[in-house]
């Protein structure tokens, strides 16, 4: 009950979750010359080195139907992306954020949310970009299809955070993950159907695929953005969408529960 | 009246650094909700013992105790950093703890924005901070650098501006732990007055601080921690006292070992000296063998030479000093005294056979070798006639006029000619305490008097 009692509290930081939110997208771009473009430089130099692969030296590794495939790559790798480093970031922001930790009152758990939604933002940059390719490749895509595009982020956000909130407790005390994480983001990375499309999976490795939840978030991203018709994967969006709040309810209790030994351990 | 901070037997344990429990202990947090369920006693370390005391609202608290004694992790367990493991502590409204200044400064982005960063994080609104922000600017004496970033900034204006930021939040309850040394002495009174200006207003301050003269001047009531119990509570001069007494007892003891180690160390080295001398030597007779450091050149610049710092102890010994006390005005023997109280200083010599050639001097030195004073039986023409077995002479200083810091002492009996019987060089130190911060080496026993349209009175 404590748990949910400090649950509900959360919502009472969005003052302060905001104003770091703003600091860090404020700091990260500090002192380069580019700035803020950064943001919509990177997922476009990630685009441009993606098509340049697949287009250029891997030809013929994928089926027409997929054309142009850098655009498929693109829907899952831009989301992909925001996941990928609010993972990597958030398992060292307990021990980077020590001082506060250990010197101020402060609500540990606001860190990992911080960069989260941090990383989101950067998410929110990249999406002119791929708006602009869409319009390039002339794919239109369906306004209605469209709407389930927030419900997927939503999706995607409650369970990073969650994840988020699960690793920065642990890297706490097992230093170690922080090494780890890297490796093991990567394998997930392949073990989720970004750069190859589910259909192309083995079937006995889909069975294993669907029990990955990026799995089906990814895919919803590339059905909403890239694949024509209606959006038919969102029973098992919805079914992610739970496993995500599971994922977030855990995470927060390892978090609560563990919260006194960070101002130690830290 | 009510009180602001009740303490109610809190304990703190800390784990000490054992990683090979890790495990275990990480099982138990999380599915015991207990971070110390099952470690043995010789893996935690106790900060807290068993801690209570409240703070009436309106009421200024001071924490002291030495290095150690548990006083940052109270007001952390007070300001809710970390929770006690046993124990309950109850605050009433807003805290703010001046712990670490500008903890949460990011250092690439502006001072003005820091600021409502770090206003925000000591929860405040926005707006609060707009209303507030010309007053924390003015008073961190940033008007010029609140544009930069704050990785450009001198720590003094880093920590101005933490300690603006935070009793700009208008706590209810004000935790500050020694950080009144961020600025010159203008901004340390100007930080003095906001405290005062805070016990106007009935807010409470728990101050932890070495400085003894502020929870004098400042606190309604001390609290003295050693080693995480409490060694008193009550009338801040009263505590204050006690405690100095327990501080110099201590450094009593710290000096008394520490000269134990080296007169042990000297005694080794004359006797090794000898040994050698002897061996490489064997006609050299007794009474001419120096010992000691080197045998000319100490025979040459012994005890003339006042300048000459290394310590040790050279000499024919056929007048040897056997035995050094120094004590205090009660006759006890002892390291550390008063300043302007009497202290005696006590030889005992003995001689082998009757010497009719014998002066008595000793030197005092402060702790950067100035020669304070040195004087000497000869000197104050006292004619020495015979001496001749075991014998007693006694220095007495009827007042101590020494300002406060280390002294350390030579003693020497000689011949009036500089021959030396047993030099004691610089071996023996004691501390001089004094409550008046004046500074030099010499106090003239002096008054003040003033005349005229001056008004003064003493604090």
């Amino acid at each position: 009950m404590a748990t949910f009692r400090n649950l509900t509290a959360l919502f009472r930081y969005r003052g302060l979750i905001q104003t770091l939110v703003v600091r860090d997208l404020k700091a990260r771009y500090r002192g380069s010359v580019l700035g803020f473009f950064w943001s919509f430089f990177n997922p476009l130099l990630l685009l441009l080195i993606y098509s340049f692969v697949f287009t250029q030296v891997l030809v013929g590794a994928h089926d027409k139907e997929m054309e142009p495939y850098a655009l498929f790559m693109f829907c899952g790798i831009l989301p992909w992306t925001w996941f990928s480093s609010s993972v990597l970031e958030s398992s060292n922001t307990l021990i980077a954020g020590g001082n506060l930790i250990k010197k101020v009152l402060f609500p540990a758990e606001v860190l990992p949310i911080v960069t989260v939604l941090a990383n989101m933002v950067h998410f929110f940059f990249g999406l002119p970009v791929l708006v602009g390719f869409l319009i390039y490749y002339q794919r239109p895509v369906d306004p209605v299809e469209l709407l389930w595009f927030p419900v997927i982020v939503l999706v995607q956000l409650v369970f990073t955070i969650g994840l988020a909130l699960l690793l920065s407790a642990l890297t706490v005390h097992f230093r170690d993950l922080k090494d780890l994480l890297g490796n093991l983001v990567q394998l997930w990375f392949f073990a989720t159907p970004i750069i190859y499309p589910m259909l192309q999976a083995p079937v006995a490795m889909r069975r294993w695929l669907n029990f990955n939840p990026m799995t089906h978030i990814m895919i919803s991203y590339q059905e909403v953005l890239f694949f024509p018709g209606p959006h038919g994967h969102w029973k098992w969006l919805m079914a992610t969408a739970v496993v995500s709040v599971v994922v977030f309810l855990a995470g927060y209790f390892v978090f609560d529960r563990l919260r006194d030994s960070f101002a130690e351990e830290v | 009246m009510t009180s602001a901070i009740d303490v109610i037997n809190v304990s703190k344990v800390y784990r000490r650094y054992a990683r090979k429990r890790q495990f275990a202990t990480l099982k138990s947090a999380i599915l015991d909700g207990s971070l110390l369920g099952d470690l043995n006693p010789d893996e935690t370390f106790q900060a807290l013992k068993g801690v209570s005391f409240s703070v009436p609202k309106g009421c200024t608290y001071g924490v002291i105790g030495r290095n150690g004694s548990g006083k940052s992790t109270l007001l952390k367990c007070v300001a809710g950093i970390t929770r006690p493991t046993q124990g309950e502590v109850k605050v009433d409204g807003r805290i703010s703890a001046l712990i670490e200044l500008g903890a949460g400064f990011h250092p690439e982005i502006s001072g003005r924005e820091n600021i409502f960063i770090n206003g925000i994080m000591l929860g405040l609104t926005k707006k609060d901070i707009l209303r507030r922000f010309d007053e924390i600017v003015e008073f961190a004496e940033m008007q010029d650098f609140i544009d930069a970033p704050v990785k450009t900034y001198s720590s003094g204006m880093y920590m101005r501006l933490g300690f603006a930021v935070a009793v700009h939040v208008d706590p209810e309850v004000l935790l500050v732990d020694e950080v009144l040394a961020v600025g010159d002495q203008g901004f340390t009174h100007k930080c003095l007055d906001k405290f005062a200006e805070f016990r106007r207003r009935n807010k409470s301050i728990l101050l932890v601080t070495h400085s003894l003269d502020l929870v004098e001047k400042f606190c309604d009531t001390a609290h003295w921690l050693d080693h995480g119990v409490t060694k008193g509570e009550g009338d801040p001069k009263r505590v204050v006292a006690a405690y100095i007494i327990d501080v110099e007892d201590s450094e009593e003891n710290a000096l008394a070992k520490a000269e134990s180690t080296r007169l042990a160390a000297v005694a080794k080295e004359i006797t090794e000296a000898r040994e050698t001398a002897l061996t490489e030597n064997t006609e050299v007779s007794a009474s001419s063998v120096p010992s000691g450091e080197g045998s000319a050149s100490s025979e040459e610049s012994g005890p003339k030479d006042g300048f000459k710092s290394e310590e040790g102890r050279w000499g024919t010994r056929e007048v040897e000093i056997t035995n050094v006390t120094i004590s205090g005005p009660g006759g006890d023997a002892g390291h550390v005294f008063q300043s302007g109280e009497a202290i005696q200083v006590r030889m005992d010599v003995t001689s082998k056979e009757k010497i009719t050639d014998f002066v008595f001097g000793l030197g005092l030195f402060n702790a950067d070798n100035v020669c304070v004073y040195g004087t000497n039986t000869n000197l104050e023409e006292f004619q020495p006639t015979e001496i001749d077995g075991a014998g007693v002479v006694t220095f007495t200083i009827d007042k101590l006029d020494l300002v406060e810091g280390t002294y350390r002492l030579d003693l020497a009996a000689h011949k009036a000619d500089g021959y030396p019987y047993d030099y004691h060089r610089l071996l023996y130190t004691f501390r001089v305490k004094s409550r008046i911060r004046d500074v030099g080496i010499y106090r003239p026993d002096h008054k003040w008097t003033f005349g005229g349209g001056i008004k003064i009175s003493s604090r």
